[in-house]
């Protein structure tokens, strides 16, 4: 009864507080759209190459390739400039050599591996290799987790669904709650003869409304909008959301405690959410120091990161992500009972 | 006339500082009682101690005969805390029926309370607005209806009249005197208006967190041989130092 009245309570504060219910809502899927065509628009550009020693079965070859092919007497840094070139190619004594603008690396890397392809292709011709084999002979491949056109966003989108879950709710429950902190409200309310299980069970269930809400509002966009690979059960998806939501709020509510004003309260971000976006699986785990994958056990969101890449990327079915679960649940559990706690402060 | 809070050599300190320092109280059933004394003498603390909210260090705290801390007997008392708070995105009548709710009331008594509380505090008109539109004074007779709304026996008020211009403070005062004399209640009230300690029943005069005077007005005015209140203070204040 006095639960419901504090659900209702929070409920109605929320509804009023529509900037509040806009960031709860609409900002996960503007970063995620955002993010979405960043990530995927990377190859938009057609490197271009200069050939010093024109040779029409290499360019063939490298147009087939997707790259724009330009005759050029040199390979100096002002035939590059001129010709706005990425890189040139010139074959000296027999031997290819490739000089790369380099302006972004990234990009100069797969330019030159995508060359050296070419280049061993092309020396097997030289060989005596019929041409047709050697220049249709895709190498056979298969995947094992996604597909030909799986990108970047397509691994990283899971660990970001959970990170928004995450990282709104921990923001918007703690700061809910700070403010009846400093307004005295949290305080007059522990004058009645409410008790402190029923004032967390009110706030976790309050909140939790509209953390369900929007991580339900998150995963449809994403799947359905974005067209984010799901390969496992979106049920799965919502349950382990729904637990980093558990954790985000009671994290977010017990933090409020050592926190006295709204400013401090995003003074945690960098010390307690920053961290964790490291750890969730968006950086590979196996090529840290020891120390520092030691470190990724305490961090809700390496559960939660491998929870939802297993889920949505590699199909993986609730048996496998079972103990990413007890782990987010504990979690919870752990902070909950800090929270009953921390309101000793106002009774004792 | 049975005793309605008891407080016996009670001290209280956070870290090194002394809040309180063996104080000792009485106070009777039907009675308003004044707590008088500068900011940061000890009164606030003293009244959470009443309402639960700390714990006495060393001591004891009774209320309504009972041992304090104490969740049930809460239901018996009436808080109203220095700062006003509610919940401005709520309108005043939304803030009256969640305290409303906390409490066991039942639904025809809880709808009553409402409406005498408002009454009372002249907010009847204003319950559809929001509270963030409220005036300072009228946030601060909504915290008395707040206060007010489980029909406790017993009332705390931690500087009630704060910020309330004197017309409303007379009709508040009024109407404190009317629910002890009508109702029985037991009011306790923090103050440092000398006007307003002066319609008390009883008074302590707290300083450093010790009780350096206590009694009826007229007592106290015989006790410093001085003509007002104003005049007490000064000479328990200076006679400490």
């Amino acid at each position: 009864m006095r639960t419901r009245a504090l659900i209702a309570r929070i409920c109605r504060q929320m509804v009023r507080d529509k900037r509040t219910l806009a960031l709860l809502f609409v900002a996960p899927l503007l970063v995620l759209t955002l993010m979405y065509y960043i990530l995927n628009g990377g190859e938009a550009n057609e490197p271009r190459l200069g050939i010093v020693h024109w040779d029409s079965a290499l360019q063939g070859m490298l147009e087939k390739a997707g790259i724009v092919v330009v005759p050029v007497s040199d390979a100096s840094a002002g035939t590059i400039e001129e010709h706005n070139l990425d890189a040139v190619l010139t074959v000296d004594g027999g031997r290819p050599a490739l000089t790369l603008e380099n302006a972004d690396p990234t990009q100069a890397k797969a330019l030159r591996m995508k060359i050296g392809q070419i280049a061993a292709l092309q020396s097997l011709a030289g060989l005596g290799l019929p041409m047709e084999a050697a220049g249709q002979s895709e190498i056979e491949t298969s995947y094992i987790f996604g597909g030909p056109e799986s990108s970047f966003f397509d691994v990283l989108s899971p660990i970001l669904v959970g990170f928004f879950v995450f990282f709104f709710v921990f923001l918007i429950s703690g700061i809910g709650l700070l403010r009846e902190r400093t307004t005295g409200t949290l305080e007059r309310l522990l004058s009645t003869p409410i008790r402190r299980g029923e004032v967390l069970t009110g706030y976790l269930a309050g909140y939790g409304i509209f953390a369900v809400i929007q991580t339900v509002i998150v995963v449809v966009y994403a799947v359905n909008v974005l067209d984010i690979p799901l390969a496992g059960s979106i049920w799965n998806v919502l349950l382990v959301n729904l637990l980093v939501a558990l954790v985000a709020l009671s994290l977010g509510i017990l933090l409020s405690t050592f926190a006295s004003s709204e400013f401090q309260m995003v003074q945690f971000i960098p010390v307690v959410v920053i961290p964790q976006v490291f750890f969730a699986g968006i950086l590979p785990l196996d090529g840290m120091a020891d120390w520092l994958q030691a470190l990724a056990v305490v961090m809700p969101l390496y559960y939660a990161g491998d929870a939802l890449t297993g889920v949505m990327y590699r199909g993986e079915g609730i048996g496998d992500i079972v103990s990413n679960l007890l782990v987010l649940a504990a979690f919870a559990a752990v902070f909950i009972a800090l929270n009953v706690f921390a309101l000793k402060k106002y009774r004792k | 006339m049975g005793i309605a809070v008891q407080v016996e050599q009670v001290g209280k300190s956070y870290g090194k500082k002394t809040v309180l320092q063996d104080v000792s109280l009485q106070m009777r059933q039907g009675q308003i009682y004044g707590l008088i004394g500068p900011s940061g003498a000890g009164k606030t603390t003293l009244v959470k101690m009443l309402v639960g909210m700390e714990r006495a260090d060393t001591g004891a705290v009774n209320v309504l005969g009972q041992a304090m801390p104490n969740l049930k007997l809460l239901q018996d008392i009436g808080y109203m805390a220095q700062s006003d708070a509610l919940y401005t995105e709520l309108t005043g009548e939304e803030n009256l029926t969640f305290f409303a709710s906390l409490f066991k009331l039942g639904k025809e008594a809880r709808k009553e309370r409402i409406q005498y509380a408002a009454g009372l505090v002249n907010l009847a008109g204003e319950l559809g607005k929001r509270v963030s539109a409220y005036s300072g004074g009228m946030k601060r007779r909504l915290s008395l209806a707040v206060a007010l709304i489980q029909n406790p026996r017993l009332l705390i008020l931690d500087e009630p009249t704060v910020g309330i211009d004197p017309q409303l403070r007379v009709s508040i005062w009024n109407e404190l005197l009317r629910l002890k004399r009508e109702e029985g209640k037991t009011i306790v009230v923090t103050t440092h208006v000398m006007d307003e300690a002066a319609r008390c029943d009883y008074l302590a005069l707290v300083r450093d967190g010790r009780i350096l005077a206590s009694g009826t007005p007229q007592e106290l005015l015989a006790q410093y041989k001085v003509d007002n209140l104003e005049g007490v203070f000064l000479a328990a204040g200076g006679s400490g130092r």
